[in-house]
């Protein structure tokens, strides 16, 4: 088997006292679609933000190709895309000027080209010249991962990409994440939406009070037997249907 | 090196292309400088001995109180609309990301001088400015900026945030406040560049030392 | 440093032992100040109390500045205790410093209080400690608390030097002690105010370093109640 793209060992975090992540291992192997699952407060947005290094480890090494992002966080940023509940988008700027600005802080050459390219794909490119304040959630969203995808990168990070979507809005984004998925690209989400979350994986896994709880392939499981599981680990009507 | 300075520039591209849609954080800078000198003129008006004695003290108080009102945006904006994490995303060192937005502050600061210069010359009907005087404003604004970006992250840390910001910034601003108003003072009766230099060193020296503490701790302020 | 109590106990009685013998040095050992106007010299002997106060507030911002360094380097808790026991002792000892300086200043400048720079440098000092513990009180989560105020301790105790630089160069009517030689006829201290002036210091020190140890275990018994407390709301 290849060394994995991303690993975690004993991963910990604590704010002052509240422990967060309580000890996580875990390996993703290129390409792997992964999703976590797990109520408000399981540590799933923490754990993301430590991936992204925006958030430094209490104790516990995470490797990102084989390299510790305590040793090179500038270099693995450039490896990652995120994607979290806030778009990280400026509503006084036009979706253009918002990509170019990302582009500018990547140090994409050609930005122009991959910013028509990126906005053709979601869908946006006839609203390029319009401030994003005016978008509606849907399309901000979209806007999101357009923004996370813009230099290209190898993982992707989606903390609750669906969330505040209505139910339209979130089928549209699925459908968009699983064909830019693809076979290459490593992606890492957190839902809520079992179903979805499900649909999207082809791994699983279930945090709970800061542990991997439960870690299946997706094929061996469909919804109507990881809803009991879900219910089991981590309490009665915690996930949406 | 090339990347650093043009993720600084981003930011500070970014910055200003939303200042010139919102023109949020000029207008209250500008209104608040006029309204401190309409203030100032009140409490003066009755006994203005000599002029020299007034004018530079309003002039600096005016610049570093409504200058703290942009400051003060510099992080909140970002952390307000949630924005903080995408600069921080960026492949590059954070200090970049310092850079740029002290940059933005300092050129906010700037050109909310530009415009209360004139109105000074204007409200107390003397021409006080001059070339000297010109720097010796940079050079304070400039610290100014310095730290007061980096008190900027740190307030918006807190539960208090703007309110805390001006509390933090004057009491460290004082030696910019005494050099500039010493100088302005000089200028004003005549002293050169030369007989001024001890403060106009002070002035690069507080500039230079807090650029540096600056680059070396903002990453401190910005992590989790 | 975790001192056993024994050690922080015979810390205390040498605390106690200097501040007495500082004492007998700034009222019996010190001989009157004949160069000063007689109607003030008994309050002459302030010194005394307000340079050592004065002193020891610069040695505890001093220790503060280093505590907030090493936080920032190894991000032990210890640096963080260490950093706010210091600043706290620090405020003490400006306050004191303020306080007997304007009951000096009554008698010598017939005013508590003037606008004399280095006079108002010291209340910026104070502010920019007091601004430092507001830092603190308005950030709940402990990592970030200590970072930032580590961040702030390094601003604040940097600005003093030039604060003072700044205040040196402003006229000032603040008697210059001891790195002023063209003033000693003036204000200078003759030989056995010296040894006076040197014991109160040194016991100004060694009093320092008792309130220090004891804040610190504080801060330790803190944290571990914090600890505790946590434990037991689980």
């Amino acid at each position: 088997m290849a060394e994995p793209l991303i690993e975690v060992l004993g991963l910990r975090k604590a704010f002052g006292r509240h422990r967060v992540l309580k000890g996580i291992d875990l390996s993703v192997e290129a390409g792997a679609s992964v999703v976590l699952f797990g109520p408000n407060g399981a540590g799933k947005t923490t754990f993301l933000r430590i991936l992204a290094t925006l958030s430094r480890p209490t104790s516990g090494t995470v490797r990102v190709a084989g390299v510790d992002i305590k040793n090179n966080p500038e270099g693995i940023r450039q490896y990652l895309g995120l994607v979290t509940h806030a778009p990280l988008l400026y509503g006084d700027l036009s979706a253009q000027e918002n990509l170019a600005f990302y582009a500018r802080l990547y140090g994409i050459e050609n930005a122009e080209k991959r910013i028509q390219e990126l906005l053709d794909r979601v869908g946006l490119l006839h609203r390029r010249r319009d401030l994003v304040r005016t978008f509606s959630r849907g399309m901000v969203q979209r806007m999101a991962i357009a923004r996370a995808l813009l230099h290209n990168p190898p993982i992707l990070l989606l903390d609750e990409p669906d969330t505040g979507l209505d139910p339209q809005a979130a089928e549209m984004m699925t459908d968009f994440l699983r064909e830019i998925g693809g076979s290459q690209r490593t992606v890492l989400m957190t839902t809520h939406h079992l179903e979805r979350g499900l649909d999207l994986a082809d791994r699983v896994m279930i945090l709970q009070g800061g542990r991997i709880v439960f870690d299946e392939p997706s094929d061996s499981l469909s919804y109507e037997t990881l809803r009991p599981t879900y219910d089991e680990y981590v309490g009665k009507g915690a996930a949406v249907t | 090196m090339r990347r650093y300075f043009q993720v600084a520039w981003a930011v500070l591209w970014k910055d200003l292309r939303i200042e010139l849609r919102t023109k949020d954080i000029f207008t209250s800078m500008a209104v608040f400088a006029v309204l401190s000198l309409m203030i100032f003129n009140f409490a003066f008006e009755l006994r203005i001995p000599d002029k020299t004695v007034v004018i530079p003290g309003v002039l600096w108080v005016a610049i570093i109180f409504s200058g703290v009102l942009g400051l003060g945006r510099a992080f909140i904006s970002e952390k307000d609309r949630g924005s903080m994490a995408g600069l921080l995303l960026a492949p590059v060192d954070r200090s970049a990301i310092y850079l740029g937005k002290m940059l933005a502050s300092l050129l906010f600061i700037l050109v909310m001088e530009a415009f209360l210069l004139p109105l000074m010359v204007i409200f107390f009907n003397t021409n006080f400015i001059s070339l000297p005087l010109l720097l010796v404003l940079f050079l304070g604004t400039l610290g100014f900026a310095a730290v007061g970006t980096v008190f900027s992250g740190l307030a918006v840390n807190t539960r208090t945030r703007e309110v805390l910001l001006p509390v933090l910034l004057f009491p460290v601003m004082l030696p910019v406040l005494m050099a500039g108003i010493r100088a302005t003072i000089g200028f004003m009766e005549g002293d050169t560049l030369v007989d001024m230099m001890k403060w106009i060193n002070l002035l690069l020296f507080f500039d230079i030392m807090y650029l540096v503490v600056a680059y070396m701790t903002f990453d401190f302020v910005v992590e989790e | 440093m975790k001192l056993s109590r024994r050690l922080l106990q015979m810390l205390n009685i040498a605390a106690l032992v200097a501040m007495l013998a500082a004492v007998y040095a700034a009222l019996v050992m010190a001989p009157d100040a004949l160069n000063v106007d007689p109607a003030i010299r008994p309050a002459q002997r302030v010194i005394y109390f307000h340079v050592p106060s004065a002193w020891s507030s610069m040695l505890a911002f001093f220790v503060a500045f280093v505590a907030s360094i090493l936080y920032l380097v190894t991000k032990h808790i210890r640096w963080d205790i260490w950093a706010r026991a210091a600043s706290e002792l620090g405020i003490a000892f400006t306050v004191a410093a303020i306080v007997s300086g304007s009951l000096w200043a009554k008698p010598a400048w017939n005013t508590y209080w003037t606008w004399d720079p280095r006079l108002t440098t010291y209340t910026i000092v104070l502010l920019l400690y007091i601004a430092y513990f507001m830092l603190r009180g308005a950030i709940d989560e402990p990592g970030r608390r200590a970072r930032m105020a580590a961040v702030y301790g390094i601003f604040a105790f940097l600005s003093v030097p030039l604060t003072f630089m700044s205040i040196r160069w402003w006229n000032t009517i603040h008697p210059v002690i001891v790195d002023a030689p063209e003033n000693a006829g003036k204000f200078g201290l003759g030989p056995n105010m010296l040894n006076a002036f040197m014991i109160v210091n040194i016991a100004f020190i060694i009093m320092f370093t008792a309130l220090l140890a004891n804040r610190i275990a504080l801060g330790w018994a803190e944290e571990r109640m914090d600890a505790l407390k946590e434990r037991l709301n689980f």
